[in-house]
């Protein structure tokens, strides 16, 4: 064997196998010196050593319908995160801009659906109930395309080729028109989902469980489903068809994306319709858990470390990312929370992103971003 | 000699359209800027309270031309329940010597108790703000009858006591305390806390951070591992339909959660549907149309197209306990007008006012509302009175009272009050003793 065939052999792990090697090694040695120190008393119920890494888990282990109803709780929150960031990857995909007005459009969408059922139901004399809601949904789609095309016109094209910090701005802007708009055609006060009109289900099943039981709300399977089927026909949408390939293509350059004839405007107006239809599904289910408020505006910021975690620019990273941020949060607050008072996942999920950002800032799906000077 | 003519009409005429228009301009006048929030997140809570208050000022107006023949010049400040806006709004008041400060926030009316002394401008925190405040010898400018958080605290022990059959059956229990994070939802905790030692009950915290008002689920399946026993809810906006909600959707008995009298507005319950069947709250007034003020109110505001609320609501909770208070300020007013025997009241006066407010139950009936709630009464050293408060149920479409008057352990509460009255006049360097006269000693 000559000294050239020694140089060129690959090592039997890579570096990042061979990191993730010793820290499974650490954390297996230290579960170990966890379990010997309880197991002989040297760390007792009182020290702070054994709530933070004993009493939480000894607690899964006791009560696994809490863990596993924890877990649903956070698979459902993740869900609906994700629905939140869906909306802005999509346009951060198309225009680059991060859309800081998606929380409110969430809350626009939702009270316009809420307002033209009650316009609908109230001032028109149409029979309430699910005729009336979908009428009332056509028309709150109506608005979101609308509204699409007037930011298209308004705000985005006066500002194409302009710094990426001034179109954020610009939907900085638009939050706040939102809002005051928002107010003053539907006035502050909360308003009730429609949801039963929808026909969407309500009422709950309860499983026994490990000796215990989970509750599975049926609005909240309704969600995922929904969810789940919305973001397949998005990928669809944007694998498949024309329309897509051109977003997608915009997404890479709008400069060349105008070379070859596509019509920027047009797919802007496109994409910000679908995060408007994509904000309406979102206001319809976290109005159907609460109610519908401006509330709900802060719930949209959420959205931000779902995309730390998922990536800016990727469908599967906006899904993965909520389903963590809303997991890790809820059992977070539920083991761990205690230990500082509670209130822990306002917080906890910007922790959580910070982690990610540490190991990997490009996200977990997200393009990594070489540039060469 | 035309045109001298003209131009003498011309003046004449200008002159008799000024001499017109000076005496509306230069009329009396009481300002009262009032703290709202009808927009934010809070609005929910925020909306109806304001729309109470206002209606009843704007009804003395249409109704009486004012109070003591001075119209009162309303206005509203818009805060969205933000401190630092409260605080501008603080400005805006003394800017338009305003002659009583609303904060409708207890941060607010933490960040400008400071100021009333120095800015004369007394303040008026109907059963929230600043516990301690009760004390009228450290602060003779703040006013928060008929209740505090801590006798709020009280009460709700003494009903859940109540409920279980005695004080002595609360041991073992665990009492669950869901609460805003912020200064309002933890005002109660130092009285749980010290009735919890006493009676041998656990109580547990459960604090929401506003930006997850509407995203309990966590608290709740913590409520369901502490095998909770009862829920009290100090919660305000949109903290509290979703508390409803989420009760209903877990299934814990709605009957055993009790909410603060400010978690108790019929759009708190409402939107949970039958899911809110059984849900109670603490209040200290009725609810409903069913009285003369109310009705004055829908002929001389509602009937004339003056008032943000749609008619169907007027007379629920919220409404009502805008109303409430309307007619403890305009109540304070009147005494003022009386020690002062001036016409235009000041902040001053109002202050020695509210000191001398006493409203018999013969009072209420003379005000247009009788039954309508407890008398009330203040002295210069209490500005507050502990009255009794009772307990509301939600039947699905509207409140009903569900407990005869609970007093709160005065007893108790006074001296631990007056501790943090102390307290609190210790660790504000400066802060001054009491100066201003007493009208009436106590």
């Amino acid at each position: 064997m000559t000294d050239a065939t020694l140089t060129t052999r690959k090592p039997f792990l890579g570096e990042s196998q061979r990191n993730g090697l010793i820290a499974g090694g650490v954390l297996a040695l230290f579960i170990a010196a966890l379990v010997v120190a309880t197991q002989t008393g040297t760390i007792t119920r009182n020290d702070w050593t054994y709530k933070i890494f004993v009493d939480p888990f000894v607690s899964m282990v006791d009560m696994p319908d809490l863990l596993v109803q924890t877990v649903w709780e956070g698979f459902v929150a993740g869900v609906l995160y994700s629905l939140i960031a869906l909306g802005f990857v999509l346009i951060f995909k198309a225009s680059g801009v991060f859309n800081f007005a998606q929380g409110i459009m969430v809350v626009f969408a939702a009270l316009s659906l809420v307002g033209f059922y009650e316009f609908l139901t109230l001032t028109l004399g149409m029979p309430a109930g699910f005729v009336a809601a979908i009428v009332a949904m056509a028309g709150a789609i109506g608005i979101m395309f609308v509204l699409a095309v007037a930011v298209e016109r308004i705000v985005l094209r006066p500002l194409v080729n302009q710094p990426d910090i001034i179109m954020l701005m610009a939907t900085v802007g638009l939050t706040y028109f939102l809002i005051g708009f928002g107010e003053y055609i539907f006035g502050g006060s909360p308003k009730v989902m429609i949801t039963s009109q929808l026909g969407l289900p309500t009422g709950s099943t309860m499983l026994d469980f490990a000796g215990g039981r989970v509750n599975i709300q049926h609005l909240d399977l309704a969600a995922a489903i929904i969810a789940a089927v919305m973001i397949a026909v998005l990928g669809f949408f944007f694998q498949y068809t024309r329309i897509g390939r051109a977003l997608r293509a915009v997404a890479d350059s709008h400069k060349a994306a105008l070379s070859v004839g596509i019509s920027l405007n047009q797919i802007w107006v496109i994409v910000w319709f679908t995060a408007g239809i994509v904000a309406l599904l979102t206001g319809i289910m976290w109005g159907a858990r609460s109610d519908v408020s401006f509330a709900l505006e802060i719930i949209a910021l959420k959205a931000l470390p779902v995309l730390i975690v998922g990536g800016f620019t990727s469908i599967p990273g906006a899904i993965v990312g909520g389903l963590i941020i809303g997991v890790g949060e809820k059992i977070g607050e539920f083991y761990w929370g205690p230990l500082l008072g509670g209130g822990i996942e306002s917080w906890l999920a910007y922790i959580i992103a910070l982690m990610f950002l540490m190991f990997r800032p490009q996200g977990l799906f997200g393009d990594k971003i070489i540039e060469r000077i | 000699m035309k045109t001298t003519r003209l131009a003498l009409g011309l003046g004449l005429g200008l002159v008799a359209g000024f001499a017109a228009v000076s005496p509306v301009g230069a009329q009396e006048s009481i300002n009262f800027v009032h703290n709202t929030y009808r927009t934010g997140a809070f609005s929910g809570s925020g909306i109806p309270v304001a729309d109470g208050v206002r209606d009843y000022f704007t009804m003395l107006n249409n109704r009486d031309g004012g109070i003591g023949g001075v119209r009162i010049n309303f206005e509203e400040c818009e805060t969205q329940y933000d401190t630092r806006r409260s605080v501008e709004c603080w400005e805006q008041a003394k800017a338009k010597n305003s002659v009583v400060y609303v904060p409708w926030s207890t941060g607010a009316a933490l960040a400008t108790i400071p100021r009333a002394h120095i800015d004369k401008m007394p303040i008026f925190s109907m059963a929230y703000g600043l516990s301690a405040a009760a004390v009228g010898s450290t602060f003779p400018w703040v006013f928060n009858p008929p209740l505090t958080y801590w006798d709020g605290a009280s009460v709700w022990i003494q009903y859940i006591a109540q409920r279980e059959g005695g004080l002595a059956n609360l041991r073992g229990k665990t009492i669950g305390l869901i609460l805003l994070d912020a200064p309002f939802g933890r005002e109660p905790i130092p009285v749980l806390e010290a009735l919890a030692r006493e009676h041998g009950f656990t109580l547990k915290t459960y604090p929401i951070p506003p930006a997850e008002m509407q995203n309990q689920s966590s608290t709740w399946l913590a409520i369901r591992r502490d095998r909770t026993d009862w829920v009290l809810v100090q919660g305000w906006g949109a903290m509290n339909p979703t508390a409803v909600r989420e009760a209903g959707r877990t299934g814990f008995p709605r009957d055993k959660v009790i909410g603060i009298w400010w978690a108790g507005g019929d759009d708190d319950a409402r939107p949970a549907g039958p899911d809110a069947r059984g849900y109670l709250a603490l209040s200290w007034h009725q609810v409903g149309t069913n009285f003369p003020v109310i009705q004055d109110i829908i002929r001389h505001v509602v009937d004339r197209g003056q008032s943000n609320t749609a008619r169907e609501k007027i007379g629920e909770n919220l409404y009502n306990r805008g109303v409430y208070q309307g007619i403890l300020i305009a109540e304070a007013i009147r005494n003022a007008q009386r020690l002062t025997g001036k016409r235009v009241v000041t902040g001053e006066d109002v202050r020695r006012g509210f000191e001398v407010l006493n409203i018999s139950a013969a009072r209420w009936t003379e005000l247009g509302a009788p039954d309508f709630a407890a008398p009330v009464a203040l002295t210069c050293a209490d500005h507050n009175g502990h009255h009794a408060a009772f307990v509301i149920q939600w039947d699905g479409t509207k409140w009903n009272r569900a407990s005869d008057w609970i007093r709160p352990d005065r007893a108790r509460i006074r001296p631990m009050l007056e501790e943090a009255a102390r307290a609190y006049a210790t660790s504000n360097a400066g802060w001054p003793a009491r100066s201003e006269t007493c009208d009436q000693p106590s």
